[in-house]
């Protein structure tokens, strides 16, 4: 009864979101801000919930999501430039004859890869990440919070140089970038790949191996007196995660058409962080919640305090250019001092919450996930 | 010796200069409830470590049914520094991981309570079933292995009414009270189906009258799972209540072993727990 009830809400709200953004997508070019906002949140959710996965589920502190991104976001573009542009964006050093001849390859590849190829790229960005995160996995995964997040920092930081540098210029573009990079489809198609990731993010951490992660992150020594193998059980998480967060570069890489090396700099490790600690560290729907705010804040919503703004002859002091981001650095401060489990701590959403009465729902909280 | 467990031979764990056990042997045999006491510091818990694979012997080997799983001899600085006997008689270096000896039937609880907190009780049992999870990864999240899934659920379910948990079986494991969140923490063990069953100070912090249904517990779950046990212990009437053999230990070296009786009499016995009488 609960279940059937709560089924079809779940997919009256899914309805109506598909619906909303297919009007959104009609009026793109009125909605610029609106549109733009959506689809970056929901790519930055992607990120926020795979960073979740293993620093919320699974204890391990890591920040290297900015290396991984810019992974997934190489390996999509190259993969993706039109073959007719592809001399223009290499308009420096050339570009390596390998991927000349497997764009043309593609090129006489029947439509449905055409159709699919794509996604095939962005899985392609994933496995890539992946590779590099089980490579490194091994030795640094033995390191504990702080160190962990050290050398997950400075892998991200490796990943940005190896790109920038002038001897991968025939593959990477060096510090030139890339641009020209083919949009995916419509927001729709945005929402839909971000709902089937993070889809699967949340029945993994609700599967067996899921459970394991929390022993792990609860207790290792518990969870290894329980018959639960850490470096196996962390490599897993570390690896998916990096999937996941890659194909959110990847994801991001045909939002933006442009990126270069920069893009992927620590604060954009940063802007995940802090989506997933506003939405609390623990929750998915939290994270996913929160990078529809903290985008919308940032780009949109906090922009009248970067314009200048003079009321009669009084000019408004403070409003300037960057004031925004001195705004939303307190805000974050706030957050973090007064309200430091985040907008959910480690709740996920439920509707049964709706039907709580007031005092239940006081006490109890949203639901709790089981 | 068919019917042996454990044995413990010669073993000797020494951290930098501190020797924590020394020279300790010792047999667990299938079916017995063996205790292990001794003063504070003594070197009881290090021996469980040993067992369990936390820590590695300085020397000496562990034995599992015949089958060595720990074995070891004093290596680059601890040549020098090594101070218990029979050095030179191991020479095999053996170590397993706390979960590959988990696998091979081996639970253990500890002594100050280690549950997963935050989660339900049923998830912390659940939890201790994973290990016998055959599907990997990608078919686990798409819930492929469903069957499987259902059944360690069923069989969390089952163990934890049988042991009477299944009133608070949604309840954070930290807000059960301190006797439960005990019995939780052998639940939980049981979870991976052992054979043997390590207890380290199980009735640390109870009273009287939960000391009492502990050792009826201890005896029940026995009894129901075909378990050998070995305790750590210090409520003297728990371990005189139900051990079959009891070793004593001080300062990490063996002073005495035997039947509760031989060793509640025996001089050394006293000596280390009451100290020498002036004379």
């Amino acid at each position: 009864m609960k279940k059937t009830r709560n089924l079809i809400l779940s997919l009256i709200t899914a309805a109506l979101l598909v619906y909303g953004l297919t009007v959104l997508e009609a009026h793109r070019f009125q909605q610029g801000m609106l549109y733009s906002v959506m689809q970056k949140s929901a790519i930055l959710a992607i990120a926020a919930v795979s960073m979740n996965l293993l620093n919320g589920f699974t204890g391990l502190f890591s920040l290297g999501q900015a290396g991984f991104m810019a992974l997934g976001a190489y390996t999509t573009a190259i993969l993706t430039i039109p073959t007719g542009k592809i001399t223009g964006v290499y308009y420096m050093d050339g570009i390596s004859s390998g991927i000349i001849a497997f764009k043309t390859f593609l090129d006489g590849a029947p439509g449905w890869l055409q159709t699919a190829y794509p996604f095939l790229a962005l899985i392609a960005g994933g496995l890539v990440a992946a590779g590099f995160a089980a490579l490194i996995g091994m030795p640094i995964l033995r390191l504990k919070s702080d160190y962990l997040a050290i050398a997950t920092l400075g892998f991200s930081e490796i990943v940005r140089a190896v790109i920038a540098s002038p001897e991968l210029n025939t593959v990477t573009n060096g510090s030139y970038g890339l641009k020209s990079i083919p949009k995916l489809g419509s927001i729709v198609t945005t929402f839909l790949i971000a709902a089937a990731c993070i889809s699967t993010i949340v029945l993994l951490i609700k599967s067996s191996y899921g459970r394991a992660f929390k022993a792990i992150r609860e207790d290792e020594i518990a969870a290894e007196a329980m018959g639960i193998n850490l470096m196996k059980h962390k490599n897993l998480a570390f690896v998916i995660s990096s999937f996941f967060t890659a194909i959110a570069g990847g994801m991001l890489a045909m939002f933006m058409q442009s990126i270069d090396s920069s893009t992927f700099k620590i604060s954009m490790t940063y802007d995940i962080l802090l989506i997933v600690v506003i939405g609390g560290i623990g929750s998915v729907t939290g994270s996913v919640l929160s990078a529809f705010l903290v985008t919308a804040a940032k780009e949109w919503w906090l922009r009248f305090f970067d314009t200048p703004l003079t009321i009669g002859t009084f000019q408004v002091p403070l409003l300037r250019t960057g004031f925004r981001m001195v705004v939303f650095s307190v805000l974050l401060m706030v957050v973090v001092l007064f309200y430091r489990r985040g907008l959910m701590g480690t709740n996920e959403f439920s509707w049964d919450f709706f039907w709580k009465k007031r005092g239940a729902a006081a006490t109890g909280g949203v639901g709790r996930d089981k | 010796m068919t019917n042996n467990v454990l044995h413990l031979d010669n073993v000797t764990m020494q951290f930098g200069g501190v020797v924590a056990v020394s020279d300790l042997t010792l047999d667990v045999n299938e079916g017995e409830i063996v205790a292990l006491i001794g003063p504070n510091g003594a070197g009881k818990t290090t021996a469980f470590n040993v067992i369990t694979g936390v820590y590695a012997p300085t020397n000496g080997r562990v034995t599992l049914r015949g089958q060595p799983i720990a074995e070891g001899y004093p290596t680059g600085k601890m040549k020098k520094l090594y101070a218990g006997g029979h050095s030179g008689e191991y020479t095999k270096q053996i170590s397993n991981t706390p979960d590959r000896i988990t696998a091979k039937g081996v639970a253990r609880t500890f002594q100050n309570i280690r549950l997963f907190k935050d989660l339900t009780v049923f998830e912390n049992v659940l939890i201790a079933k994973h290990m016998h999870v055959k599907a990997n990864v990608v078919s686990a999240t798409f819930r492929l292995n469903w069957a499987e899934e259902a059944r360690i659920r069923r069989e969390s379910l089952e163990l934890i009414d049988s042991l009477g948990l299944s009133s608070v079986k949604d309840e954070k494991s930290s807000s059960l009270p301190y006797g439960k969140q005990r019995v939780l923490e052998i639940v939980r063990a049981l979870a991976t189906s052992p054979s043997l069953l390590l207890l380290d100070e199980p009735a640390a912090g109870m009273n009287p009258q939960e000391t009492d249904d502990l050792s009826d517990f201890i005896r029940k779950i026995k009894a129901q799972f075909n378990l050998t046990v070995f305790m750590i212990e210090h409520h003297m009437n728990l371990v005189m209540d139900i051990s079959d053999r009891i070793y004593v230990i001080d300062f990490g070296k063996l002073i005495a072993s035997g039947t509760p009786a031989e060793v509640q009499f025996n001089p050394d016995v006293i000596k280390a727990y009451l100290g020498v009488e002036e004379a």
